[in-house]
């Protein structure tokens, strides 16, 4: 079938099932552009690139499926770049599709010209340039496979504008030829065997479950290996959802604003199984002393990941899929009873700590805490809210005290923090999972930073909300002045004359102001209950901080404690 | 300890920015990095000489280039019955006093005279790299204006090749 490049891109995005596209036009995407218009593909135009690739994002990590996302050369290309490494960094399967000047022009500092490759070179899984038409369903199958398979990824394909228009022989390949790439599936058995053995001489184990559990789709087996082991477990940022929170197993997330049980445990316990994470600084604290007294076994998908932060004594290679099946089976050889028996003093200390020192805020105060709308927000969706944060103390509190029962249900930025990614990533988001409940929860300054969608939100209808916690200040920033810098608030205070409320009407999302705390849950229940898009603009305080905090580089149980 | 490593990339463009930009990005102690075309019309072959102080400084610079998809296979040739070799050019300042010694050392060090004019000769030799860092120190004496060096290649003895391992 002879088509046109653009023609081509259309088919590639058809044959990998491909149901939207985020996007922004052009001069180098024209071609292609005319194209979407003829075939009439599904395709979201937001504000600013940063929103379509952030878009694209909370697509991907709403549904699971590959997000995708297109900008012109240039500064369409730059204005994504941002997004790119928000993704890379939480391993999103994105392809990206850049324009590129002519390949007559490249190399000359042509009209938005922009080496989009070499930029994006470390914040992407892999990334092509095309020149020629009949390298463009080719690569285009890579960069699906690519970014979905193995530790998943955001993948570019830089495209020249003339390729977009010449023509080429189109065949979709069958089958994929990559010599150097080759995801491990399936680990070592043996490796499995070695895990079992530790686990029977394990008197304190604790499952440490990340954003591979997610990714992988493995919470499911997770729990049931939880529930059959009775081995306590925690979460980091991105683990959230992969264990119910009120699985009497489950003492919270660990880290920098970790639980106490959580951080306690892992300076007690003596066996530290990490399921899809990479022991990230925000969640080790002082990395000689993290878990100092355990044997580490990590598992992942990725070789690199292991040993290269905590050194562990076991290594289990491999997809999660295949590992958890077989650690289950495995487990399954001996009686529930005997692993819940075994590690029952242990879970039962965990729990005497959660109870001893739980999360808490002040109930009694007179204003509206960032805490109480977070709880209420939860008992009003019940857990079953797909919840977007930006980044920020608001993030930590919906961390903390949102009642996630589900992975794929919380979606924030955690390796780059990303602030501006909450309000493009819930309209991603919502577009993928349309007939789920979006809550995207705010920074008043994150909220600024891509406030520009909320004309995209209001000009699609989505049933999005947006709940600003308005503390009138960088808030995590300040808790960092108020505690290390003397209080010194520099350039932290974001008081403003504007209206947000007014500013989101102008928009074309109807708004509404929250100051009083006895109308919280009134107007919270409204609103989440509405059927088109909403905004509130809720009054926090100025002061409140994110606790417990153990501050940066300090070992996990030196924690500050609020309440 | 100094660790050689063969790495086997498909031979596209940009594969080598993306291996020396992840090398310094993550602060690998990198001696030296050599590539070349090989018997594969699409393959070209990476030597690199990285200072590892543990095993585990090893396996982050083997698993994190191995994480490319260029990167098509990495073979550790440290401590294997290897052969490695270095080519340098180096132009020494040759008066007619001192040429004839200049031309002496050449001799010792089975090296060559590959060009000559009135004030200097080009030196070229091939070798280990202690053989050419021996070399130089004699050859400083005369005065030496400029250095090439390739940096280390490296080969397993016997007849299996690399990618076969
Ligand atoms: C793009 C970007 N710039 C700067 C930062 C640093 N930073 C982290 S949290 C934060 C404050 C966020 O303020 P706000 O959005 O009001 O949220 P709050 O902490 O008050 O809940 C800042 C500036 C960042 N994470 N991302
Ligand atoms: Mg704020």
């Amino acid at each position: 079938m002879k088509v046109t490049g653009a023609q081509a891109v259309i088919e590639c995005l058809k044959k990998e099932n491909v149901e939207v596209v985020f996007g922004y036009p052009g001069g180098a995407v024209l071609t292609l552009y005319d194209e979407l218009y003829l075939s009439d593909f599904p395709h979201i135009l937001p504000k600013h690139e940063q929103g379509a690739i952030h878009a694209a994002d909370g697509y991907a990590r709403a549904t699971g499926k590959v997000g995708v996302c297109i900008a012109t050369s240039g500064p369409g290309a730059t204005n994504l770049i941002t997004g790119i490494a928000t993704a890379y960094m939480d391993s999103i399967p994105i392809v990206i599709i850049t324009g590129q000047v002519a390949v007559s022009l490249i190399g000359r500092d042509s009209f938005q010209e922009a080496d989009i490759r070499g930029i994006t070179t470390p914040i992407t899984k892999h990334n092509y340039f095309i020149k020629d038409a009949k390298d463009l369903p080719k690569a285009m199958k890579e960069a699906f496979y690519i970014a979905r398979t193995g530790r998943p990824g955001p993948v570019l394909v830089d495209i020249s504008k003339n390729v977009f228009a010449a023509e080429l022989e189109f065949e979709y390949p069958e089958t994929i030829n990559l010599r150097g790439y080759r995801p491990v599936y399936d680990g070592d058995p043996e490796a499995i065997d070695a895990v079992y053995s530790e686990l029977l001489k394990a008197e304190k184990p604790l499952f440490f479950v990340g954003g591979g559990v997610t990714l992988s789709d493995t919470s499911d087996i997770m729990r049931k290996i939880v529930a059959y082991s009775g081995i306590p477990t925690v979460t980091s940022l991105m683990g959230l959802g992969c264990i119910a929170e009120d699985d009497p197993n489950y003492f919270g997330m660990i880290g920098m604003h970790g639980t106490y049980a959580g951080n306690l445990s892992t300076t007690e316990t003596d066996l530290l199984i990490g399921l899809g994470v990479r022991f990230d600084d925000r969640v080790t604290g002082l990395l000689n002393e993290f878990a100092d007294k355990a044997k580490i076994i990590h598992f992942d998908i990725d070789a690199a990941e292991v040993n290269k932060n905590v050194r562990s004594h076991i290594k289990v290679i491999g997809n999660l899929q295949w590992s958890l099946d077989k650690l289950y089976a495995k487990m399954t050889e001996r009686p529930s009873s005997e692993w819940t028996g075994q590690f029952r003093p242990w879970r039962d200390k965990m729990t005497a700590w959660m109870n001893e020192k739980p999360l808490v805020y002040n109930t009694d105060s007179e204003r509206i805490l960032p805490q109480a709308v977070i709880e209420k927000i939860s008992e009003i969706t019940q857990g079953n809210a797909v919840i977007v944060t930006d980044v920020g103390q608001h993030q930590m509190w919906t961390a903390q005290f949102y009642q996630f029962k589900q992975p794929r249900a919380f979606l924030t930025s955690g390796g780059l923090g990303t602030m501006g990614y909450g309000l493009p990533a819930a309209m991603g988001a919502q577009v993928g999972v349309s007939g789920k409940k979006v809550i995207c929860i705010c920074g008043d300054g994150g909220f600024m930073m891509s406030c520009q969608e909320l004309m995209a939100i209001a000009d699609l209808n989505l049933p999005l909300k947006i709940i600003i916690l308005n503390n009138s200040y960088l808030g995590m920033v300040a808790q960092w002045q108020r505690t290390f810098y003397n209080q010194h608030y520099a350039h932290s205070c974001i008081k403003t004359k504007t209206d947000f409320v007014k500013l989101s009407e102008a928009m074309g999302v109807p708004a509404i102001r929250l100051e009083k705390k006895e109308e919280l849950k009134t107007v919270l229940e409204k609103v989440i209950a509405s059927e088109g898009p909403f905004l509130v603009d809720i009054r926090i305080p100025e002061d409140e901080d994110v606790l417990p905090m153990v501050p940066s580089g300090a070992r996990l149980d030196q924690m500050i404690m609020g309440g | 300890m100094k660790h050689t490593l063969a790495v086997l990339v498909e031979n596209k463009p940009g594969v080598l920015t993306h291996i020396s930009g992840l090398i310094s990005r993550r602060a690998f102690n990198i001696e030296s990095i050599a590539a070349g075309y090989t018997e594969e019309p699409d393959m070209t072959r990476i030597t690199i000489v990285v200072e590892a102080d543990d095993e585990y400084v090893l396996e982050q610079v083997v698993n994190q280039l191995s994480k490319l998809i260029d990167v098509i296979k990495i073979i550790d040739l440290t401590g294997q019955d290897r052969v490695h070799r270095e080519l340098a050019l180096i132009k020494v300042t040759a008066t007619p006093e001192t040429r004839a010694d200049i031309l002496n050392i050449v001799e010792i060090f089975r090296a060559h005279v590959v060009d000559v004019n009135k004030e200097t000769v080009i030196v070229q030799l091939t070798g280990e790299e202690r053989k050419i860092d021996a070399m130089c120190e004699l050859l400083e004496d005369y005065g030496i204006r400029e250095i090439v060096r390739t940096g280390r290649i490296a080969i397993c003895r016997g007849p299996v090749s690399a990618k076969e391992v």
